[in-house]
């Protein structure tokens, strides 16, 4: 993000009223969704009691809904971005030790911008500059796991509640696995060039983005870059979801999804390796499955094991650590998805 | 003539990052020499945390995220 634009004043006053206005007219908006999905209706003539009608007016009364608030949560964490660069994570995080590190870097790993592009240069940056290798796990599992836009999806279509114990197991889940992974102690198992690699190299600051509008500016770039990539999929996932709404008859997932079926968690985790979506497109398919009867144990494992343990992410990984080091890793964080599944079937 | 190294392994961003520089470059009609580094030690060589990064005359001057053309401008 370029800091070039001036700090004057009226840069700063031109965002604050254009804030502004987006957020009354926002507010505005995602009130009057029901409205809109009715009037919708009405004018083409539907009625919500046929299958059609019904698949329709959750489509319309979904997609603002969800696009409003992916806006919005993405808006505010692009701002949020600014003040986490990795460089300056990195430096939060050095010479942690266990324990306190991974809680932190968990946290940190929510509001750090991440890309799996870039998974193996940001864990040997963090590795050189004397991080441990289990907080630096701890990082990388959250960072992916624990994101804005899944955020949004889990907050629009299941509510806050929901969002939350997303949040709070996915971070359980980083910090207990860090937690192992450190303890098993395998910093050999990393391949020998990252093992060569000096402490302290470190040549880069680091771009530094300190004044508001600059702040801003970037939380606009953040949702142009994250909704333009999205929107297909969400599209795309909500409309499925609205056929399954309106068609899939009731209690039709009880049967194997349900939490009466013991092994429906762990294939759920198995069948989310290979997938490698994002959670745009999972979510509202999602919602939709929970509506016919699945267990929200097992579709919030199946969520986390497909945008946690992705087999693409580990191709690249590999690079840097040996296959013994990733098995453990896989392992480790896919026990954790199971037992948050299975604590979630319990306890609901 | 100025060396410009983009560091990155292959992403989408790091491949936008290149057309962008060539890009600027024809459009100030500077001549540059653009080489691409997507083998990851030498990346990490820069100490480099995101990419792409860009190495400008052997000094790092940008590293995650496309950067815009106002920038790029900046470094010809």
């Amino acid at each position: 993000m370029s800091s070039t634009a001036t700090p004057a004043p009226t840069a700063l006053s031109r965002w604050l009223l254009m804030l502004a206005v987006a957020v009354l007219l926002w507010i505005s908006i995602y009130s009057h969704l029901v409205e809109f999905a009715d009037w919708l209706i009405s004018l083409l003539g539907l009625q919500r009691s046929t299958p059609f009608g019904e698949a329709v007016h959750f489509f319309f009364y979904d997609t603002p809904k969800v696009l409003l608030l992916l806006t919005g949560i993405v808006f505010v964490m692009g701002v949020v971005q600014t003040f986490f660069a990795p460089e300056r994570t990195r430096a939060l995080l050095s010479g942690r030790r266990q324990g306190v590190g991974n809680v932190l870097a968990a946290l940190l790993g929510i509001v750090t911008p991440f890309c799996s592009c870039s998974a193996v240069p940001l864990f040997i940056g963090f590795l050189s500059a004397g991080v441990p290798l289990g907080v630096t796990f701890s990082f990388l599992i959250s960072a992916p796991m624990v994101n804005e836009v899944a955020l949004a999806l889990l907050f629009g279509l299941f509510g806050w509640q929901v969002a939350a114990l997303y949040l709070g197991l996915g971070l359980l889940v980083a910090i207990v696995s860090g937690l192992v992974i450190g303890h098993l102690k395998m910093e050999n198992h990393l391949e020998d060039w990252v093992q060569q690699i000096q402490r302290g190299e470190a040549g880069w600051a680091g771009d530094t983005v300190d004044d508001w509008p600059a702040r801003f500016a970037a939380g606009w770039h953040h949702v142009r870059e994250i909704v333009s990539k999205v929107w297909p999929y969400i599209l795309a996932g909500i409309a499925l979801g609205a056929g399954i709404h309106g068609y899939v008859p009731e209690d039709f997932m009880a049967s194997f999804m349900g939490r009466d079926v013991w092994w429906a968690v762990p294939a759920a985790v198995l069948l989310g390796v290979p997938m490698y979506t994002n959670a745009a497109g999972i979510i509202p398919i999602v919602e939709a499955l929970i509506g016919k009867g699945a267990a929200l144990g097992t579709v919030l494992a199946f969520m986390m094991s497909v945008i946690a343990l992705s087999a693409p992410e580990m191709i690249i990984l590999r690079k840097a650590l040996k296959p013994t080091l990733i098995a453990t890793f896989a392992g480790v964080v896919a026990t954790g998805i199971l037992l948050v599944g299975y604590v979630f079937n319990l306890v609901l | 003539m100025k060396t410009i190294k983009v560091l990155g392994t292959g992403c989408a961003n790091c491949r936008n990052t290149i057309k962008l520089i060539e890009e600027v470059a024809a459009e100030k009609g500077v001549a540059i020499e653009l080489s691409k580094v997507e083998d990851l030690p030498e990346i990490m060589k820069y100490g480099v945390m995101s990419t792409p990064g860009v190495v400008v005359d052997g000094k790092v001057v940008h590293a995650g995220g496309v950067p815009d053309k106002v920038r790029i401008a900046g470094w010809l």
